[in-house]
């Protein structure tokens, strides 16, 4: 199936409201905020394809509001140009699923911090290449010593070779055993 | 369509969001000039992360302005449309980029005094502001240590390196003064327990500062006569070619979307 282009928002949301079929009006308010919580849950960060949004532990709430969804999110680092992205898809996928209108709210507070990102999405960030950031993101595992084990070879003897990486949530490091280059998913 | 400058209506609080968001999107702004001109493909990568950083930052707190002043504007009106004397940033920051030391310097000689605001800024009794806080300080922890490293580097480095980062220190030493001044406005949110007394994070600030200078082999400036007015809005002559910058496409085509 032809999609619409991701750089044409308007062409996208036509599309997903053509698909649209009401399965709002269909279920009652608690079955329908699962089945939102679940197709907002599986929306996937654009720059780490693997990870979902309930991964990550940005999705924070979904309600049931007259005929429509809110859902709240929570911004990962202030300036990752992602977040407007995932705001769009969710729209876009609860529309595709049926689930009309939907407001996407920023929540500020709490703020994120990667210790909300969920065992299973430590795995898949790990299978992906990228090693998941060091757990208890407060200021000492900021800067602290933390071993931070090569994704490709599981050793820890690794080394950081620049503190700002390819996106604001990642650093590049080296391993010193298999001397792959590796992303580390930064403590915030 | 609006053509002319914003007219924000300031209650202090407005004005104290607007003064923070200011100084995080020039800085944000002034690094993003780096973009495509950086010496290596890390730093590259780094200033353009910091910028990033700081831009986010100041969306946030344009954001909640814009909220506080109820006048139905948003984030972009204040960073496009007002003016000059409009922008209530540290003079400091809006400091052109210079050498590589030069944009070190300001990063650092900053970064040493906000990374600590915004941890304190943690417990302001505004939910929003706290917040915002939050995130920041995390942010601004890496650009501390990103620059700190680099003044041990530039100062303990080459003597080309060492001249050149002396000589930034020493251009930009007078422009620190006014991150630890307060107006009325500020001292009433201060009381309120809205915003941290910037005074309370002179040791910290003078700490880190002397601590990471004497590792680069570099010589503090003295405390002399300091530089102050762009939280009122005079601004050195160099704000205004960087908004002309910024602010062209709204100036030129308002309303301009994409």
């Amino acid at each position: 199936m032809s999609r619409a282009p991701l750089s044409d928002p308007e062409a996208l949301r036509i599309e997903a409201q053509r698909a649209a079929a009401p399965l709002a009006e269909q279920l009652p308010a608690e079955p329908l905020r699962e089945a939102a919580r679940r197709i907002a849950g599986e929306v996937t960060d654009p720059e780490i394809p693997v990870l979902t949004i309930a991964d990550l532990g940005v999705l924070r709430d979904v309600r049931v509001e007259a005929g429509g969804v809110e859902v709240e999110i929570t911004p990962t680092y202030s300036g990752c140009p992602a977040m407007n992205m995932i705001a769009l898809e969710i729209e876009l996928a609860l529309s595709k699923a049926g689930i009309a209108p939907v407001t996407v709210r920023t929540v500020l507070s709490p703020a994120w911090t990667t210790d909300w990102m969920t065992e299973d999405g430590r795995r898949k960030l790990r299978d992906y290449g990228i090693a998941p950031p060091a757990k208890a993101a407060g200021r000492r595992a900021l800067f602290g010593k933390d071993e931070v084990a090569c994704p490709q070879c599981g050793s820890t003897d690794t080394a950081e070779i620049a503190a700002f990486g390819s996106t604001s949530c990642k650093s590049l490091w080296r391993c010193n055993t298999c001397r792959e280059p590796f992303d580390y998913f930064k403590c915030h | 369509m609006a053509t002319g400058p914003l007219t924000v209506v300031e209650t202090p609080l407005v004005r104290y969001v607007l003064r923070r968001a200011d100084d995080a999107l020039i800085l944000g702004h002034r690094l993003s000039e780096w973009c495509g001109h950086a010496p290596l493909m890390e730093e590259e990568m780094a200033l353009a992360n910091v910028g990033l950083d700081l831009i986010g930052q100041a969306r946030a707190l344009y954001t909640y302005a814009a909220e506080v002043e109820a006048a139905g504007r948003d984030e972009d009106a204040y960073a496009y449309l007002r003016d000059v004397r409009g922008y209530g940033n540290l003079l400091l920051l809006e400091q052109p980029n210079g050498d590589f030391a030069a944009t070190i310097v300001r990063q650092f000689l900053y970064a040493a005094f906000i990374d600590p605001y915004w941890r304190a800024m943690m417990a302001s009794s505004d939910a929003t502001l706290a917040a915002i806080a939050a995130k920041a300080e995390k942010e601004t922890a890496y650009h501390l240590r990103h620059s700190a490293e680099w003044i041990v580097r530039l100062g303990d480095g080459t003597a080309e390196s060492h001249a050149r980062a002396q000589a930034a220190l020493d251009g930009l030493w007078a422009f620190t003064g006014e991150m630890f001044a307060v107006d009325e406005g500020e001292r009433g949110l201060i009381t309120a327990g809205v915003a941290v007394d910037p005074e309370s994070l002179r040791g910290v600030w003078s700490e880190t500062v002397g601590r990471v200078l004497a590792e680069a082999t570099l010589a503090r400036p003295a405390d002399g006569w300091m530089q102050k007015g762009g939280r009122d809005g005079s601004h050195s002559e160099h704000l205004g070619h960087l908004l002309s910058d910024l602010q062209y496409m709204q100036r030129t085509y308002p309303g301009a979307t994409w």
